[in-house]
């Protein structure tokens, strides 16, 4: 099968190698034929954001006002931390320069004049690599006002690679731009919309790293070639980062709506000792986690995976096997984002220490039943009511592992309930515990 | 304890501050010159960014303050950073974790009394298919067990 994102080619890296194969011709292709045209052929190939919410790329990039006398902006999004994914690094490692050169067709399609490339903090040595790609595409003119010569059009482009600084939350688009203005990473609250208010009170699109580096390829091989790969309704290739416990983990690119079972069993090797799965969460910590007991016809794409409950998120794919302490995982998922929430809206802010704390006391073996509803009540409180969706990816792992997997979970609840006051029939109407259950 | 900026560094700045179109959007890159610089951020280090830049201190504060990356006390000269979130922790993230602040006798963001080593129990680092991992400084070390993390913390100076 033919690799989009990541073409099995020696030294791609390189500005000379990715020039043999073709490189900054679709770059060429695109400056020559209108910007509707460019948004137009992107929507007909159906490529979606790769990022987590899987909207329509072209579809986005129309948003973006056509007469506007302010500045527009790109920004790409390589922060890239929710726990399980590790896929944009293998771009800014081995193949930067596709992703410089959809960076310029996306500029060049919504009138942008400046893009930023967010990487995050932590990675010290890609964001040096990107910058490495992007000095050797300034030197040979491929960026910046030397382009209208080398390309033979009016439109030009500067890139720039805006580091991080270790905050989770920096993924979510509103926040990464309040972060490149120099500001605390808070989220904003949308509307308005990035398209027509974003950086700088000015017109913005962001898209993921992975996004916008199969845009070349969609240039060059037309849109129908695009759409024929894969899942009708999410066609293209996706990278699949299995990790966990598997005997190959790593970074795949194959076609989207791939088995879920195939893709751990045979990509990934199967499981250490051929031991049963207990769960698996498809894309990334904040995703549903799903039975292993249900695996079977699940597919990794967008739609099909909304219906067996979850969803396709970074496709960061995290498989547990039989001997895994559920509590634990989840504990360490609730830990985490009672760490990276702002602190902007008390529902997150609250509530994800709340559910660690829950959680905490679940393993300590002083919880209750009680306790396992009082989870799902407060994740069901911080859903739907924060500014930005880090609130619903902190409720949605505790929620759903809570409820696929209660049988679980009842082996650590404490049968005997320990009251907190000494008025016990106060107690029993604050904490609801029923009557029965009471040992006086 | 006055701190000013070296020549050279002042130029990076100067470089940063070309790339936005406000001078607050290079506090980042400014912040991270002078914890290069300086080892952490101190009082009298936001001062001179918030001199060099021309923005309000309080705006180089909310920054430092709100990144995980950012110091506000020294670190060791060898910042050992293990990760422990879920894809590591299924490897045995927890146990490299434990084993390492054990080994310098330390807990989370704990320095040894020689300031040579500190420890910091860090969030999913981008590793996750080569899990374990442990960073030190800028550099990742994956596909870990306990005997590789002793022998590269051995040969640490």
């Amino acid at each position: 099968m033919e690799k989009i994102v990541l073409p099995e080619i020696k030294d791609l890296h390189l500005i000379e190698v990715y020039e043999n194969n073709g490189g900054y011709s679709a770059a060429k292709k695109a400056f020559a034929r209108s910007t509707d045209d460019i948004i137009d052929e992107v929507k007909k190939s159906g490529l979606r954001g790769r990022g987590g919410a899987a909207f329509l790329a072209g579809l986005k990039w129309s948003f973006m006002p056509k007469t506007t006398n302010k500045p527009k902006y790109l920004c790409i999004n390589g922060d890239e931390s929710e726990p399980g994914s590790f896929k944009d690094r293998q771009i800014f490692e081995y193949n930067p320069h596709q992703l410089i050169e959809g960076i310029l067709i996306a500029s060049y399609a919504i009138g942008a004049n400046t893009a930023y490339i967010y990487i995050r903090g932590e990675y010290h040595k890609w964001v040096k690599m990107m910058q490495k790609a992007l000095d050797d595409a300034y030197a040979k003119g491929y960026v910046g006002d030397a382009m209208k010569a080398t390309f033979g059009t009016d439109f030009s482009c500067n890139i720039y690679v805006h580091k991080g600084a270790g905050a989770y939350i920096c993924g979510e688009e509103s926040s990464l731009m309040n972060s490149i203005e120099g500001h605390r990473g808070y989220p904003r609250v949308k509307p308005p919309f990035p398209a027509q208010n974003g950086l700088w009170g000015c017109p913005t699109t962001i898209n993921n790293v992975e996004t916008i580096t199969n845009v070349p390829w969609i240039i060059n091989n037309g849109w129908q070639k695009f759409a024929s790969i894969g899942a009708e309704k999410h066609p293209g290739t996706i990278l699949y980062g299995i990790s966990g416990h598997v005997n190959k983990p790593g970074v795949y690119e194959l076609p989207s709506g791939m088995l879920l079972t195939e893709l751990i069993y045979e990509v990934a090797g199967g499981v250490p000792g051929d031991k049963k799965i207990k769960c698996v969460i498809p894309g990334g910590s904040s995703m549903p986690p799903l039975r292993g007991d249900q695996l079977e016809g699940i597919r990794m794409d967008a739609e099909s995976l909304k219906a067996a409950g979850s969803a396709i998120g970074t496709a960061g794919i995290m498989v547990m096997d039989e001997d895994t302490d559920l509590l634990k995982v989840l504990l360490r998922i609730a830990k985490f984002y009672h760490h990276e929430s702002c602190g902007q809206c008390t529902p997150c802010r609250e509530g994800t220490g709340w559910l660690e704390k829950i959680l905490k006391r679940l393993a300590s073996g002083k919880g209750t039943s009680s306790d396992l509803d009082l989870l799902i009540t407060v994740a069901n409180n911080i859903e739907g009511n924060t500014i930005c969706a880090l609130g619903d990816a902190a409720a949605w792992p505790v929620k759903f592992m809570v409820a696929r997997f209660r049988d679980e979970f009842e082996k650590y609840v404490n049968k005997e309930i320990q009251l907190p006051v000494k008025n016990k029939v106060h107690a029993m109407r604050g904490t609801a515990v029923p009557l029965a259950d009471i040992k006086h | 304890m006055d701190f000013k900026f070296t020549e050279e560094n002042l130029q990076r700045i100067e470089a940063a501050r070309k790339k936005y179109p406000t001078a607050l959007a290079a506090v980042m890159d400014t912040v991270y010159i002078a914890q290069e610089q300086n080892g952490y951020i101190s009082d009298e280090v936001m001062s001179e960014i918030a001199d060099v830049l021309g923005i309000d201190k309080v705006n180089v504060l909310s920054v430092v303050t709100f990144y995980t990356m950012y110091h506000t006390k020294p670190m060791g000269k060898k910042h050992i950073q293990v990760c422990t979130n879920v894809s590591c922790m299924l490897r045995g993230g927890q146990e490299l974790y434990e084993m390492v602040c054990e080994r310098y006798g330390v807990s989370n963001m704990g320095v040894t009394e020689d300031g040579k080593v500190s420890v910091e129990e860090v969030e999913c680092m981008g590793a996750c298919g080569y899990a374990p991992m442990i960073a030190i400084n800028e550099d990742f070390y994956e596909n870990l067990t306990k005997e590789k993390v002793n022998e590269i913390l051995d040969a640490l100076q």
